[in-house]
Protein backbone atom coordinates (compact mmCIF):
# COMPACT_ATOMS: atom_id res chain seq x y z
CA UNK A 1 0.00 0.00 0.00
CA UNK A 2 1.10 3.55 -0.71
CA UNK A 3 1.98 6.09 1.95
CA UNK A 4 -0.58 8.41 3.53
CA UNK A 5 1.21 11.39 2.01
CA UNK A 6 3.74 11.39 -0.82
CA UNK A 7 5.38 14.58 -2.01
CA UNK A 8 7.73 14.26 -4.97
CA UNK A 9 9.97 17.06 -6.25
CA UNK A 10 7.40 19.73 -5.45
CA UNK A 11 8.40 23.31 -6.24
CA UNK A 12 6.41 26.50 -5.84
CA UNK A 13 7.38 30.09 -6.48
CA UNK A 14 5.45 33.23 -5.51
CA UNK A 15 6.94 36.07 -7.58
CA UNK A 16 10.56 36.35 -6.53
CA UNK A 17 10.14 34.06 -3.52
CA UNK A 18 10.93 30.37 -3.91
CA UNK A 19 8.43 29.00 -1.38
CA UNK A 20 9.27 25.33 -2.03
CA UNK A 21 12.19 23.85 -3.93
CA UNK A 22 12.08 20.23 -5.08
CA UNK A 23 10.63 18.96 -1.81
CA UNK A 24 10.49 15.19 -1.33
CA UNK A 25 8.54 13.81 1.62
CA UNK A 26 6.69 10.69 2.59
CA UNK A 27 4.43 10.21 5.60
CA UNK A 28 3.44 6.67 6.50
CA UNK A 29 -0.10 5.60 7.34
CA UNK A 30 -0.84 6.02 11.04
CA UNK A 31 2.21 8.22 11.62
CA UNK A 32 2.29 11.32 13.82
CA UNK A 33 4.47 13.55 11.69
CA UNK A 34 5.87 16.98 12.48
CA UNK A 35 6.61 19.70 9.96
CA UNK A 36 8.84 22.32 11.54
CA UNK A 37 10.51 25.45 10.32
CA UNK A 38 10.73 29.19 10.89
CA UNK A 39 8.15 31.56 9.44
CA UNK A 40 8.36 31.58 5.66
CA UNK A 41 9.97 28.14 5.52
CA UNK A 42 7.20 26.80 3.27
CA UNK A 43 5.19 24.69 5.74
CA UNK A 44 1.82 26.26 4.99
CA UNK A 45 2.55 26.31 1.25
CA UNK A 46 3.21 22.57 1.38
CA UNK A 47 0.00 21.97 3.33
CA UNK A 48 -1.93 24.16 0.89
CA UNK A 49 -0.61 22.13 -2.04
CA UNK A 50 -1.73 18.90 -0.34
CA UNK A 51 -5.16 20.42 0.32
CA UNK A 52 -5.55 21.82 -3.20
CA UNK A 53 -5.56 25.42 -1.95
CA UNK A 54 -2.42 26.16 -3.94
CA UNK A 55 -1.14 24.51 -7.09
CA UNK A 56 2.46 23.34 -7.33
CA UNK A 57 4.58 24.70 -10.19
CA UNK A 58 6.13 21.26 -10.64
CA UNK A 59 6.27 17.87 -8.96
CA UNK A 60 3.44 15.77 -7.61
CA UNK A 61 1.64 15.25 -4.31
CA UNK A 62 -0.59 12.37 -3.27
CA UNK A 63 -2.88 11.78 -0.30
CA UNK A 64 -3.67 8.12 0.42
CA UNK A 65 -2.40 7.37 -3.09
CA UNK A 66 -4.65 9.93 -4.81
CA UNK A 67 -3.00 12.67 -6.83
CA UNK A 68 -4.09 16.06 -5.45
CA UNK A 69 -4.45 17.50 -8.97
CA UNK A 70 -5.68 14.72 -11.25
CA UNK A 71 -7.70 12.81 -8.63
CA UNK A 72 -8.54 15.78 -6.46
CA UNK A 73 -11.96 14.58 -5.32
CA UNK A 74 -10.62 11.38 -3.75
CA UNK A 75 -7.54 13.18 -2.39
CA UNK A 76 -9.65 15.85 -0.68
CA UNK A 77 -12.03 13.29 0.78
CA UNK A 78 -9.03 11.60 2.38
CA UNK A 79 -7.77 14.80 3.97
CA UNK A 80 -9.00 16.95 6.86
CA UNK A 81 -7.27 20.28 7.33
CA UNK A 82 -7.37 22.47 10.42
CA UNK A 83 -6.26 25.86 9.11
CA UNK A 84 -3.96 28.21 10.95
CA UNK A 85 -6.29 31.22 10.93
CA UNK A 86 -9.46 31.37 13.02
CA UNK A 87 -11.88 31.59 10.11
CA UNK A 88 -15.63 31.08 10.34
CA UNK A 89 -18.86 31.87 8.54
CA UNK A 90 -20.76 34.42 10.64
CA UNK A 91 -24.14 33.49 9.16
CA UNK A 92 -24.40 30.07 10.76
CA UNK A 93 -24.55 28.22 14.07
CA UNK A 94 -22.05 25.54 15.06
CA UNK A 95 -24.40 22.71 14.07
CA UNK A 96 -25.27 24.37 10.75
CA UNK A 97 -21.57 24.93 10.04
CA UNK A 98 -20.81 21.24 10.58
CA UNK A 99 -23.85 20.05 8.60
CA UNK A 100 -22.90 22.32 5.70
CA UNK A 101 -19.30 21.10 5.79
CA UNK A 102 -20.55 17.48 5.71
CA UNK A 103 -22.73 18.31 2.72
CA UNK A 104 -19.78 19.77 0.83
CA UNK A 105 -18.23 16.31 1.08
CA UNK A 106 -21.45 14.77 -0.25
CA UNK A 107 -22.51 13.41 3.14
CA UNK A 108 -26.20 13.84 3.96
CA UNK A 109 -27.87 13.05 7.30
CA UNK A 110 -24.58 13.24 9.18
CA UNK A 111 -26.33 14.30 12.41
CA UNK A 112 -25.29 11.38 14.63
CA UNK A 113 -21.64 11.76 13.67
CA UNK A 114 -21.78 15.54 14.07
CA UNK A 115 -23.29 15.06 17.55
CA UNK A 116 -20.50 12.70 18.44
CA UNK A 117 -17.73 14.97 17.18
CA UNK A 118 -19.28 17.91 19.05
CA UNK A 119 -19.51 15.84 22.22
CA UNK A 120 -15.87 14.85 21.97
CA UNK A 121 -14.82 18.44 21.43
CA UNK A 122 -17.10 19.68 24.23
CA UNK A 123 -19.11 21.75 21.76
CA UNK A 124 -22.57 20.29 22.45
CA UNK A 125 -23.66 23.18 24.65
CA UNK A 126 -22.74 25.59 21.85
CA UNK A 127 -24.39 23.61 19.05
CA UNK A 128 -27.05 26.24 18.38
CA UNK A 129 -24.87 29.26 19.09
CA UNK A 130 -23.91 31.51 16.22
CA UNK A 131 -20.24 31.25 15.28
CA UNK A 132 -19.78 34.98 15.94
CA UNK A 133 -20.64 34.52 19.61
CA UNK A 134 -17.96 31.90 20.31
CA UNK A 135 -14.65 32.54 22.04
CA UNK A 136 -11.38 31.99 20.15
CA UNK A 137 -10.89 28.61 21.81
CA UNK A 138 -14.38 27.45 20.86
CA UNK A 139 -13.89 28.62 17.28
CA UNK A 140 -10.67 26.60 17.19
CA UNK A 141 -12.60 23.50 18.32
CA UNK A 142 -15.16 24.06 15.56
CA UNK A 143 -12.32 24.19 13.03
CA UNK A 144 -11.11 20.83 14.33
CA UNK A 145 -14.66 19.44 14.12
CA UNK A 146 -15.04 20.74 10.56
CA UNK A 147 -11.89 18.86 9.58
CA UNK A 148 -13.37 15.64 11.01
CA UNK A 149 -16.95 15.67 9.68
CA UNK A 150 -16.07 13.52 6.68
CA UNK A 151 -13.97 11.09 8.74
CA UNK A 152 -10.71 11.64 6.89
CA UNK A 153 -7.89 9.13 7.38
CA UNK A 154 -5.29 11.93 7.15
CA UNK A 155 -5.55 15.03 9.35
CA UNK A 156 -3.33 18.07 8.90
CA UNK A 157 -3.10 20.63 11.69
CA UNK A 158 -1.44 23.89 10.72
CA UNK A 159 -0.27 25.50 13.96
CA UNK A 160 -3.48 24.58 15.78
CA UNK A 161 -2.28 25.85 19.15
CA UNK A 162 -1.09 29.29 18.05
CA UNK A 163 -2.58 31.78 20.52
CA UNK A 164 -4.40 29.06 22.45
CA UNK A 165 -4.35 28.91 26.26
CA UNK A 166 -2.53 26.11 28.06
CA UNK A 167 -5.69 24.27 29.13
CA UNK A 168 -7.12 24.08 25.63
CA UNK A 169 -3.73 23.22 24.16
CA UNK A 170 -3.34 20.22 26.44
CA UNK A 171 -6.91 19.08 25.83
CA UNK A 172 -6.41 19.43 22.07
CA UNK A 173 -3.25 17.33 22.14
CA UNK A 174 -4.98 14.64 24.17
CA UNK A 175 -7.72 14.53 21.56
CA UNK A 176 -5.32 14.48 18.61
CA UNK A 177 -3.26 11.76 20.24
CA UNK A 178 -6.42 9.67 20.56
CA UNK A 179 -7.17 10.21 16.89
CA UNK A 180 -3.69 9.00 16.03
CA UNK A 181 -4.11 5.95 18.26
CA UNK A 182 -7.38 5.24 16.44
CA UNK A 183 -5.40 4.98 13.22
CA UNK A 184 -5.45 8.47 11.76
CA UNK A 185 -2.32 9.85 10.16
CA UNK A 186 -1.53 13.21 11.73
CA UNK A 187 0.64 15.93 10.21
CA UNK A 188 1.38 18.80 12.54
CA UNK A 189 3.09 22.13 12.14
CA UNK A 190 3.85 24.07 15.29
CA UNK A 191 6.26 26.61 16.71
CA UNK A 192 6.06 24.90 20.12
CA UNK A 193 8.97 22.51 19.72
CA UNK A 194 8.37 20.73 23.01
CA UNK A 195 4.94 19.77 21.65
CA UNK A 196 6.44 18.38 18.47
CA UNK A 197 9.06 16.48 20.46
CA UNK A 198 6.51 14.83 22.73
CA UNK A 199 3.94 14.05 20.00
CA UNK A 200 5.67 13.38 16.70
CA UNK A 201 7.30 10.12 15.75
CA UNK A 202 9.10 11.68 12.78
CA UNK A 203 9.95 15.25 11.95
CA UNK A 204 10.88 17.16 8.82
CA UNK A 205 12.51 20.56 9.14
CA UNK A 206 12.00 23.05 6.36
CA UNK A 207 14.05 26.12 5.67
CA UNK A 208 13.61 28.50 2.73
CA UNK A 209 11.48 25.93 0.95
CA UNK A 210 13.87 23.01 1.32
CA UNK A 211 13.83 19.98 3.62
CA UNK A 212 16.98 20.38 5.72
CA UNK A 213 16.37 17.53 8.19
CA UNK A 214 14.13 14.48 8.09
CA UNK A 215 14.35 11.69 10.65
CA UNK A 216 12.68 10.17 13.67
CA UNK A 217 12.43 12.56 16.59
CA UNK A 218 14.67 10.29 18.66
CA UNK A 219 17.37 10.18 16.00
CA UNK A 220 17.26 13.92 15.47
CA UNK A 221 17.83 14.58 19.16
CA UNK A 222 20.48 11.85 19.39
CA UNK A 223 22.32 13.36 16.47
CA UNK A 224 23.19 16.35 18.60
CA UNK A 225 25.91 15.63 21.19
CA UNK A 226 25.75 18.79 23.18
CA UNK A 227 25.08 18.08 26.82
CA UNK A 228 25.09 21.16 28.98
CA UNK A 229 26.57 21.05 32.48
CA UNK A 230 25.58 23.97 34.67
CA UNK A 231 27.73 24.56 37.71
CA UNK A 232 27.77 26.97 40.63
CA UNK A 233 30.93 26.66 42.68
CA UNK A 234 32.34 28.18 45.85
CA UNK A 235 35.57 29.25 44.13
CA UNK A 236 36.29 30.27 40.55
CA UNK A 237 36.58 27.37 38.14
CA UNK A 238 40.04 26.02 37.36
CA UNK A 239 41.59 27.77 34.33
CA UNK A 240 41.22 24.74 32.03
CA UNK A 241 37.46 24.67 32.65
CA UNK A 242 36.94 28.43 32.95
CA UNK A 243 38.10 29.08 29.41
CA UNK A 244 35.44 26.66 28.09
CA UNK A 245 32.66 27.84 30.38
CA UNK A 246 29.96 30.35 29.58
CA UNK A 247 28.66 32.71 32.27
CA UNK A 248 24.86 32.85 32.35
CA UNK A 249 22.41 35.31 33.92
CA UNK A 250 22.10 33.67 37.35
CA UNK A 251 25.86 33.73 37.83
CA UNK A 252 26.48 30.06 37.21
CA UNK A 253 28.71 28.67 34.47
CA UNK A 254 27.69 26.32 31.66
CA UNK A 255 30.03 23.82 30.08
CA UNK A 256 29.22 22.17 26.75
CA UNK A 257 30.06 18.45 26.79
CA UNK A 258 30.12 16.04 23.88
CA UNK A 259 29.36 12.92 25.94
CA UNK A 260 28.45 11.78 29.46
CA UNK A 261 32.00 10.47 30.03
CA UNK A 262 33.28 14.06 30.12
CA UNK A 263 31.32 14.69 33.33
CA UNK A 264 33.75 12.53 35.27
CA UNK A 265 36.81 14.45 34.05
CA UNK A 266 35.15 17.78 34.91
CA UNK A 267 34.39 16.54 38.43
CA UNK A 268 37.97 15.28 38.79
CA UNK A 269 39.40 18.70 37.87
CA UNK A 270 37.08 20.37 40.39
CA UNK A 271 38.21 17.96 43.09
CA UNK A 272 41.89 18.64 42.26
CA UNK A 273 41.28 22.38 42.51
CA UNK A 274 39.35 21.83 45.79
CA UNK A 275 36.47 23.66 44.19
CA UNK A 276 33.26 22.95 46.11
CA UNK A 277 30.09 22.41 44.02
CA UNK A 278 27.06 24.34 45.32
CA UNK A 279 24.70 23.52 42.43
CA UNK A 280 24.95 21.20 39.46
CA UNK A 281 22.58 20.37 36.59
CA UNK A 282 23.09 18.23 33.48
CA UNK A 283 20.75 19.11 30.64
CA UNK A 284 20.24 16.90 27.59
CA UNK A 285 19.75 18.38 24.15
CA UNK A 286 16.16 18.78 23.08
CA UNK A 287 14.40 19.40 19.80
CA UNK A 288 14.86 23.13 20.22
CA UNK A 289 18.64 22.66 20.25
CA UNK A 290 18.39 20.44 17.19
CA UNK A 291 16.14 22.97 15.48
CA UNK A 292 18.46 25.89 16.19
CA UNK A 293 21.55 23.90 15.26
CA UNK A 294 19.94 22.76 12.00
CA UNK A 295 18.72 26.20 11.08
CA UNK A 296 22.10 27.81 11.86
CA UNK A 297 23.95 25.09 9.94
CA UNK A 298 21.82 25.72 6.87
CA UNK A 299 22.39 29.47 6.86
CA UNK B 1 -17.11 21.81 31.85
CA UNK B 2 -14.90 23.16 29.03
CA UNK B 3 -11.67 21.28 28.62
CA UNK B 4 -12.35 18.96 31.55
CA UNK B 5 -15.27 17.29 29.82
CA UNK B 6 -13.26 17.03 26.69
CA UNK B 7 -10.38 15.35 28.48
CA UNK B 8 -12.84 13.04 30.22
CA UNK B 9 -14.28 11.96 26.88
CA UNK B 10 -10.83 11.46 25.46
CA UNK B 11 -9.69 9.49 28.48
CA UNK B 12 -12.81 7.35 28.30
CA UNK B 13 -11.92 6.46 24.73
CA UNK B 14 -15.09 7.97 23.28
CA UNK B 15 -13.26 9.62 20.44
CA UNK B 16 -13.84 8.30 16.96
CA UNK B 17 -15.29 4.87 17.69
CA UNK B 18 -13.61 1.98 15.91
CA UNK B 19 -16.89 1.07 14.17
CA UNK B 20 -16.97 4.42 12.38
CA UNK B 21 -15.97 3.71 8.77
CA UNK B 22 -12.70 5.29 7.87
CA UNK B 23 -11.99 6.60 11.33
CA UNK B 24 -11.01 3.91 13.73
CA UNK B 25 -9.66 2.14 10.70
CA UNK B 26 -8.63 4.50 7.92
CA UNK B 27 -7.86 1.47 5.79
CA UNK B 28 -11.60 0.96 5.41
CA UNK B 29 -11.53 3.89 3.05
CA UNK B 30 -13.75 6.35 4.85
CA UNK B 31 -12.15 9.18 2.98
CA UNK B 32 -12.09 7.83 -0.51
CA UNK B 33 -15.41 6.35 -1.47
CA UNK B 34 -16.41 7.34 -4.97
CA UNK B 35 -20.15 6.67 -4.52
CA UNK B 36 -21.01 9.76 -2.53
CA UNK B 37 -23.24 12.60 -3.68
CA UNK B 38 -21.67 15.82 -4.82
CA UNK B 39 -21.46 18.89 -2.63
CA UNK B 40 -23.34 21.10 -5.10
CA UNK B 41 -26.81 20.89 -3.45
CA UNK B 42 -25.32 21.84 -0.09
CA UNK B 43 -23.42 24.82 -1.47
CA UNK B 44 -26.55 25.99 -3.29
CA UNK B 45 -28.64 25.55 -0.13
CA UNK B 46 -26.05 27.37 1.96
CA UNK B 47 -25.91 30.27 -0.52
CA UNK B 48 -29.72 30.62 -0.40
CA UNK B 49 -29.69 30.40 3.42
CA UNK B 50 -26.97 33.04 3.54
CA UNK B 51 -29.11 35.73 1.94
CA UNK B 52 -32.40 34.48 3.43
CA UNK B 53 -31.05 34.86 6.98
CA UNK B 54 -30.73 38.59 6.27
CA UNK B 55 -33.82 38.83 4.02
CA UNK B 56 -34.73 42.26 5.36
CA UNK B 57 -31.56 43.60 3.81
CA UNK B 58 -31.28 41.32 0.77
CA UNK B 59 -34.93 40.99 -0.33
CA UNK B 60 -37.23 43.46 1.45
CA UNK B 61 -34.98 46.52 1.09
CA UNK B 62 -34.50 46.18 -2.71
CA UNK B 63 -38.25 45.68 -3.13
CA UNK B 64 -38.91 48.90 -1.22
CA UNK B 65 -36.25 50.81 -3.20
CA UNK B 66 -37.81 49.68 -6.48
CA UNK B 67 -41.26 50.70 -5.32
CA UNK B 68 -39.92 54.17 -4.54
CA UNK B 69 -38.60 54.37 -8.10
CA UNK B 70 -42.04 53.40 -9.35
CA UNK B 71 -43.85 55.95 -7.21
CA UNK B 72 -41.48 58.81 -8.06
CA UNK B 73 -41.08 58.14 -11.78
CA UNK B 74 -44.73 57.16 -12.20
CA UNK B 75 -45.74 60.45 -10.56
CA UNK B 76 -43.43 62.89 -12.30
CA UNK B 77 -43.60 61.44 -15.79
CA UNK B 78 -46.38 62.35 -18.18
CA UNK B 79 -49.37 60.24 -17.07
CA UNK B 80 -51.05 60.62 -20.43
CA UNK B 81 -48.07 59.16 -22.29
CA UNK B 82 -48.80 55.86 -24.05
CA UNK B 83 -46.21 53.23 -24.97
CA UNK B 84 -46.68 50.53 -27.61
CA UNK B 85 -50.05 52.09 -28.37
CA UNK B 86 -52.25 51.40 -25.34
CA UNK B 87 -49.77 50.77 -22.53
CA UNK B 88 -49.63 53.48 -19.84
CA UNK B 89 -46.22 54.74 -18.69
CA UNK B 90 -46.62 53.19 -15.23
CA UNK B 91 -47.52 49.83 -16.76
CA UNK B 92 -44.52 50.17 -19.06
CA UNK B 93 -42.30 51.02 -16.11
CA UNK B 94 -43.19 48.02 -13.92
CA UNK B 95 -41.57 45.19 -15.96
CA UNK B 96 -38.46 47.33 -16.49
CA UNK B 97 -38.11 47.98 -12.76
CA UNK B 98 -38.81 44.33 -11.95
CA UNK B 99 -36.07 43.21 -14.33
CA UNK B 100 -33.64 45.91 -13.14
CA UNK B 101 -34.03 44.90 -9.49
CA UNK B 102 -33.80 41.22 -10.44
CA UNK B 103 -30.53 41.77 -12.33
CA UNK B 104 -28.93 44.03 -9.75
CA UNK B 105 -29.72 41.66 -6.90
CA UNK B 106 -28.47 38.63 -8.78
CA UNK B 107 -25.17 40.46 -9.24
CA UNK B 108 -25.11 41.64 -5.63
CA UNK B 109 -25.70 38.14 -4.28
CA UNK B 110 -22.88 36.25 -5.94
CA UNK B 111 -20.39 39.12 -5.75
CA UNK B 112 -20.96 39.87 -2.07
CA UNK B 113 -20.99 36.24 -1.02
CA UNK B 114 -17.74 35.30 -2.76
CA UNK B 115 -16.03 38.57 -1.84
CA UNK B 116 -16.94 38.23 1.84
CA UNK B 117 -15.65 34.66 1.82
CA UNK B 118 -12.41 35.77 0.20
CA UNK B 119 -11.86 38.65 2.59
CA UNK B 120 -12.75 36.79 5.78
CA UNK B 121 -10.89 33.65 4.73
CA UNK B 122 -13.84 31.29 5.07
CA UNK B 123 -13.59 30.59 1.32
CA UNK B 124 -11.30 27.80 2.55
CA UNK B 125 -14.38 25.80 3.61
CA UNK B 126 -15.53 25.72 -0.01
CA UNK B 127 -12.09 25.15 -1.52
CA UNK B 128 -11.05 22.24 0.73
CA UNK B 129 -13.93 19.86 -0.12
CA UNK B 130 -14.10 17.89 -3.39
CA UNK B 131 -16.24 20.47 -5.22
CA UNK B 132 -15.63 20.81 -8.97
CA UNK B 133 -15.33 24.25 -10.56
CA UNK B 134 -18.66 23.78 -12.33
CA UNK B 135 -20.35 22.94 -9.01
CA UNK B 136 -19.08 26.20 -7.51
CA UNK B 137 -20.33 28.06 -10.58
CA UNK B 138 -23.75 26.39 -10.62
CA UNK B 139 -24.36 26.85 -6.88
CA UNK B 140 -23.39 30.54 -6.73
CA UNK B 141 -25.22 31.42 -9.96
CA UNK B 142 -28.39 29.51 -9.07
CA UNK B 143 -28.50 31.15 -5.64
CA UNK B 144 -28.11 34.52 -7.38
CA UNK B 145 -31.01 33.60 -9.68
CA UNK B 146 -33.15 32.65 -6.67
CA UNK B 147 -32.48 35.97 -4.94
CA UNK B 148 -33.09 37.89 -8.16
CA UNK B 149 -36.39 36.07 -8.66
CA UNK B 150 -37.46 36.69 -5.06
CA UNK B 151 -36.82 40.42 -5.33
CA UNK B 152 -38.40 40.60 -8.80
CA UNK B 153 -41.44 38.62 -7.67
CA UNK B 154 -41.69 40.82 -4.58
CA UNK B 155 -41.81 43.98 -6.69
CA UNK B 156 -44.36 42.43 -9.04
CA UNK B 157 -46.63 41.17 -6.25
CA UNK B 158 -46.64 44.53 -4.46
CA UNK B 159 -47.29 46.59 -7.61
CA UNK B 160 -49.89 44.38 -9.29
CA UNK B 161 -52.84 45.54 -7.11
CA UNK B 162 -52.14 49.15 -8.16
CA UNK B 163 -51.08 48.62 -11.77
CA UNK B 164 -53.12 46.30 -13.97
CA UNK B 165 -50.71 44.13 -15.87
CA UNK B 166 -51.34 41.10 -18.09
CA UNK B 167 -48.70 38.58 -19.01
CA UNK B 168 -49.01 37.84 -22.73
CA UNK B 169 -46.09 35.42 -23.04
CA UNK B 170 -45.10 33.97 -19.65
CA UNK B 171 -42.39 31.76 -21.16
CA UNK B 172 -40.58 34.79 -22.56
CA UNK B 173 -40.85 36.45 -19.15
CA UNK B 174 -39.32 33.39 -17.53
CA UNK B 175 -36.65 32.88 -20.19
CA UNK B 176 -35.34 36.46 -20.08
CA UNK B 177 -35.52 36.60 -16.27
CA UNK B 178 -33.63 33.33 -15.97
CA UNK B 179 -30.96 34.14 -18.53
CA UNK B 180 -30.55 37.72 -17.32
CA UNK B 181 -30.17 36.83 -13.65
CA UNK B 182 -27.77 33.98 -14.51
CA UNK B 183 -25.58 36.36 -16.55
CA UNK B 184 -25.51 38.91 -13.74
CA UNK B 185 -24.88 36.16 -11.19
CA UNK B 186 -21.88 34.99 -13.22
CA UNK B 187 -20.67 38.59 -13.62
CA UNK B 188 -20.86 38.89 -9.84
CA UNK B 189 -18.53 35.91 -9.53
CA UNK B 190 -16.09 37.42 -12.03
CA UNK B 191 -16.09 40.74 -10.15
CA UNK B 192 -15.45 39.01 -6.81
CA UNK B 193 -12.70 36.81 -8.23
CA UNK B 194 -10.91 39.77 -9.81
CA UNK B 195 -11.31 42.14 -6.85
CA UNK B 196 -8.77 42.36 -4.06
CA UNK B 197 -10.81 44.82 -2.00
CA UNK B 198 -14.50 45.47 -1.38
CA UNK B 199 -14.36 48.84 -3.14
CA UNK B 200 -13.24 47.15 -6.36
CA UNK B 201 -16.45 45.09 -6.38
CA UNK B 202 -18.38 48.29 -5.62
CA UNK B 203 -16.61 49.99 -8.54
CA UNK B 204 -17.60 47.10 -10.84
CA UNK B 205 -21.19 47.52 -9.69
CA UNK B 206 -21.32 51.32 -9.79
CA UNK B 207 -19.31 51.95 -12.95
CA UNK B 208 -20.45 49.02 -15.07
CA UNK B 209 -23.60 47.27 -13.86
CA UNK B 210 -25.52 50.36 -12.78
CA UNK B 211 -24.94 52.38 -16.00
CA UNK B 212 -25.74 49.32 -18.12
CA UNK B 213 -29.05 48.77 -16.32
CA UNK B 214 -30.07 52.44 -16.08
CA UNK B 215 -29.26 53.05 -19.75
CA UNK B 216 -31.03 49.93 -20.95
CA UNK B 217 -34.54 51.29 -21.42
CA UNK B 218 -35.88 50.64 -17.94
CA UNK B 219 -37.45 54.09 -17.82
CA UNK B 220 -38.01 54.70 -21.53
CA UNK B 221 -38.42 53.06 -24.90
CA UNK B 222 -35.28 53.47 -26.97
CA UNK B 223 -37.49 54.69 -29.83
CA UNK B 224 -37.84 57.91 -27.83
CA UNK B 225 -34.05 58.44 -28.11
CA UNK B 226 -32.15 60.19 -30.91
CA UNK B 227 -31.01 57.73 -33.58
CA UNK B 228 -27.39 57.78 -32.40
CA UNK B 229 -28.33 56.73 -28.83
CA UNK B 230 -30.70 54.11 -30.20
CA UNK B 231 -27.72 52.58 -32.02
CA UNK B 232 -25.58 52.80 -28.87
CA UNK B 233 -28.32 51.02 -26.88
CA UNK B 234 -28.05 48.03 -29.18
CA UNK B 235 -24.53 47.39 -27.82
CA UNK B 236 -25.90 47.09 -24.30
CA UNK B 237 -26.84 43.46 -23.52
CA UNK B 238 -29.04 44.56 -20.60
CA UNK B 239 -31.24 46.40 -23.08
CA UNK B 240 -32.12 43.07 -24.75
CA UNK B 241 -32.87 41.47 -21.36
CA UNK B 242 -35.30 44.22 -20.34
CA UNK B 243 -36.81 44.60 -23.79
CA UNK B 244 -37.44 40.85 -24.09
CA UNK B 245 -38.79 40.66 -20.54
CA UNK B 246 -41.21 43.48 -21.36
CA UNK B 247 -42.28 41.67 -24.54
CA UNK B 248 -43.50 38.83 -22.33
CA UNK B 249 -45.92 41.26 -20.65
CA UNK B 250 -47.13 43.39 -23.55
CA UNK B 251 -46.46 41.30 -26.65
CA UNK B 252 -44.62 44.32 -28.02
CA UNK B 253 -40.96 45.35 -27.83
CA UNK B 254 -38.29 47.51 -29.43
CA UNK B 255 -36.46 44.45 -30.80
CA UNK B 256 -37.76 41.08 -31.99
CA UNK B 257 -37.67 38.81 -28.87
CA UNK B 258 -35.99 35.97 -30.76
CA UNK B 259 -33.17 38.25 -31.82
CA UNK B 260 -33.01 39.64 -28.29
CA UNK B 261 -32.81 36.19 -26.76
CA UNK B 262 -30.08 35.16 -29.18
CA UNK B 263 -27.97 38.10 -27.99
CA UNK B 264 -28.68 37.22 -24.34
CA UNK B 265 -27.85 33.54 -24.96
CA UNK B 266 -24.52 34.44 -26.57
CA UNK B 267 -23.73 36.72 -23.62
CA UNK B 268 -24.62 33.94 -21.19
CA UNK B 269 -22.38 31.47 -23.02
CA UNK B 270 -19.47 33.93 -23.06
CA UNK B 271 -19.78 34.92 -19.39
CA UNK B 272 -20.21 31.29 -18.35
CA UNK B 273 -17.13 30.20 -20.29
CA UNK B 274 -15.04 32.98 -18.76
CA UNK B 275 -16.24 32.28 -15.20
CA UNK B 276 -15.70 28.53 -15.53
CA UNK B 277 -12.20 29.09 -16.89
CA UNK B 278 -11.36 31.37 -13.94
CA UNK B 279 -12.76 28.90 -11.40
CA UNK B 280 -11.03 25.93 -13.03
CA UNK B 281 -7.65 27.66 -13.07
CA UNK B 282 -8.13 28.74 -9.46
CA UNK B 283 -7.25 32.31 -10.51
CA UNK B 284 -7.00 34.50 -7.39
CA UNK B 285 -8.73 31.78 -5.36
CA UNK B 286 -6.30 28.87 -5.10
CA UNK B 287 -3.11 30.86 -4.57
Amino acid sequence: MSAAIEVRQVSKRFGSVQALERVDLEVGKGEFFGLLGPNGAGKTTLINILAGLTRADSGSARVMGFDVASDYRAARRALGVVPQELVFDPFFTVRETLAIQSGYFGIRNNGPWIDEVMANLDLTSKADANMRSLSGGMKRRVLVAQALVHKPPVIVLDEPTAGVDVELRQALWLFIRRLNEAGHTIVLTTHYLEEAESLCQRIAMLKLGRVVALDTTVNLVRRLHNLRLRLRTSQPLPAALAERAQLIADGSRVLALREYGEVESVLARLREAKCHIEEMELAQPDLEDVFLETMNRER
Amino acid sequence: MSAEGWEKNAAAGKILPPEAPGCGSPALGGGSSGARMTGFPTLFHKEVLRFWKVALQTVAAPVLTTLLYLIIFGHVMDRSARMYGEVSYVQFLVPGLVMMSLLQNAFANSSSSLMQSKMTGNIIFVLLPPLAHWELFAAYVLAAVVRGFMVGAGVLVVTLPFVGLDVQHPLWVLAFALAGSAILGALGLIAAILADKFDQVAAFQNFLIMPLTFLSGVFYSIHSLPEFWQDVSHFNPVFYMIDGFRYGFFGASDVDPLRGFAVVAVCFAAVTALTLAMLKSGYKLRN
